[in-house]
């Protein structure tokens, strides 16, 4: 009997010793972002309060430098990236989850896009600069520096998709097909609007990495020291859109980081420290949004 | 006819007429091949790889092959109505769930759409509880409402043939009993076939009753005859509930 108490005490010790263990390991991981996070913070919270910061360009002075052109960038790049990845990235979502017939040429092109999500982002930034710059003799563009992003997540809103579609019980397809839809019709009056908020989510979460992405812009050539905006994309006489700044050079906020962080002024340094937080909070606020979209819509529709 | 889900034969030798303006129950053990049959008439197996008809299924008096090959399986869609076994409405509003069969028919006028909603609603008996709230999702509803629901968004279209996998399976026996008293009604201007495990239910609905086995049919006749005077011993024992 004693034998018994001793092994269940032996146990719920062991039990306590993961408890603890998993717990340091858990730590590990908080405890490492919060030092991050406040390290950065104390190094750039002076001048994000600065509105100087934000609407002044890059600048041989510290003091005076900003970061209006590289948040201009970004923000253009991250449009470019959703324009071309979400039409791309669903209709090759919902071809793959309801038209593909399920054959060895689907499996390939599955696991090619599985694979696909694994590559390191600089070869995006190569295939760019090989295939847009050299081969078509692009210029150093903000268009290629979107293009190589909008690649670069097309397997996240693929994927996003084909979960939110496989999300739709086959039910609700069949009670459209029954009435004599058509597959189109189907996708286009059901699946698509039924799966929106899950495309949504994908969207959100693939821009927010499309933003912090450096390394294919590099390689493609973002310049670390643009002191003008992009052409403006609206104007005020016909035909009113224009689309010059898609060709003109570009930066990026990772971009700007890197080339102050570079420098040996510790004034720099801190206006590195400062963006970050800027772009911490952008992404930030991103992965947030699609949070509560997911759990706002998982209430709406629940099947 | 034949079908074959893959290599699984699931239909044998189906040799069946069914009358016009009546209903036709189907009933048998589980995994007989009831729902693969009704599933049949309105081509649904085509949405799935494998599935392989044989034979005909004639839609007289045009002597049409529902199973042809040549036959759009979307026609046969259009003219063939079907409810299924759990309430599946689509998250949309009421009055959308019923009229997308509508506006698949390329009907586009507004008041049309909403009289045939309307009459659609009054016919699967869920018009009093809807009439104002036509605007609300469907999701708001009781599933024995929901599954009303369906019935109208299956009659808006004015199918000629309308088909029921266990309507009632998932409600409540008032929920059962106006069902019920639906596709009798109904039956003046379509044809029913209805699949249930319910044998008081097919004795109460149906005029023609079909009893399968193992994919194949053991027997078809008059409801009252199955009921009373079943031919065979296997039909006998399945309705006193020896076995299935
Ligand atoms: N998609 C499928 N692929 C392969 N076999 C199937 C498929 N669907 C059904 N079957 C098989 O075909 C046979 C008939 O199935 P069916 O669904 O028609 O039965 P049922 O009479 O409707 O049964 P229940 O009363 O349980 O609904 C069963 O043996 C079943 O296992
Ligand atoms: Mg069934």
């Amino acid at each position: 009997m004693s034998g018994t108490a001793a092994l269940i005490a032996l146990r719920k010790r062991q039990d306590r010793w993961f408890a603890i263990l998993g717990l340091a390991c858990t730590l590990v991981g908080v405890v490492t972002l919060a030092v991050l996070l406040s390290g950065l913070i104390s190094d750039g919270y002076q001048r994000l309060f600065d509105p100087a910061f934000y609407n002044s360009f890059p600048s041989r002075h510290a003091a005076k430098a900003g970061i209006l052109s590289p948040l201009v960038g970004s923000l253009l790049l991250a449009l470019i990236t959703i324009v071309l990845a979400v039409p791309l990235g669903v209709a090759a979502g919902v071809y793959l989850e309801e038209y593909a017939a399920r054959n060895w040429l689907t499996t390939i092109i599955e696991i090619n896009i599985a694979n696909l999500a694994g590559v390191p982002s600089i070869i995006f930034g190569l295939l760019a600069l090989g295939l847009l710059i050299y081969g078509l003799g692009m210029p150093r563009s903000t268009l290629v520096g979107g293009i190589a992003l909008g690649l670069l997540v097309l397997p996240i809103v693929i994927v996003t998709t084909r979960e939110a579609l496989r999300a739709i019980p086959q039910g609700i397809r069949e009670a459209a097909y029954a009435l004599g839809a058509t597959k189109w019709q189907v996708v286009q009056h059901h699946l698509l609007p039924y799966s929106m908020g899950g495309i949504a989510t994908g969207t959100i979460i693939a821009m927010s990495r499309a933003l912090g992405e450096s390394a294919p812009l590099m390689t493609i050539g973002a310049v670390t020291f643009i002191t003008f905006l992009p052409p403006a994309p609206v104007q005020s006489n016909p035909p009113f859109v224009n689309f010059e700044w898609l060709n003109s050079e570009f930066t990026a906020m990772p971009i700007q980081m890197f080339n102050w962080i570079s420098r040996p002024q510790a004034e720099f340094n801190s206006l590195a420290a400062s963006a970050g937080i800027v772009l911490i909070a952008l992404t930030l606020s991103l992965n947030a949004a699609a949070i509560v979209l997911r759990y706002r819509l998982r209430q709406r529709i629940k099947w | 006819m034949n079908f074959f889900y893959g290599t699984k034969h699931a239909l044998k030798n189906i040799n069946l007429s069914i009358p016009v303006n009546a209903v036709t129950a189907l009933i048998g053990p589980s995994g007989c091949g009831k729902t693969t049959l009704l599933r049949c008439l309105n081509r649904m197996h085509d949405l799935y790889q494998g599935n392989r008809y044989e034979g005909r299924i004639l839609l007289l008096p045009e002597n049409l092959n529902i199973i042809g090959s040549d036959v759009d399986p979307m026609e046969m869609r259009l003219r063939v109505g079907m409810v299924f076994q759990k309430p599946n409405p689509f998250p949309k509003s009421i009055f959308d769930n019923v009229a997308f069969g509508l506006r698949l028919k390329g009907i586009t006028s507004r008041s049309e759409i909403a009289g045939r909603v309307e009459e659609s609603l009054k016919a699967a008996a869920l018009w009093e509880e809807v009439k104002d709230r036509l605007k609300e999702g469907a999701y708001a509803l009781s599933g024995g409402q929901q599954q009303r629901l369906c019935i109208a968004r299956a009659l808006a279209p004015e199918p000629e043939l309308l088909l029921f996998d266990e309507p009632t399976s998932a409600l409540d026996p008032a929920s059962t009993s106006r069902i019920e008293d639906l596709v009798y009604q109904l039956k003046d201007r379509l044809t029913i076939l209805i699949v249930t495990h319910n044998m008081q239910q097919a004795a109460r609905v149906s005029d023609q009753t079909v009893f399968f086995f193992h994919g194949e049919i053991i027997e078809a006749n008059k409801t009252s005859t199955i009921f009373e005077h079943p031919r065979e011993e296997l039909t006998a024992k399945y309705l006193t509930g020896q076995f299935g």
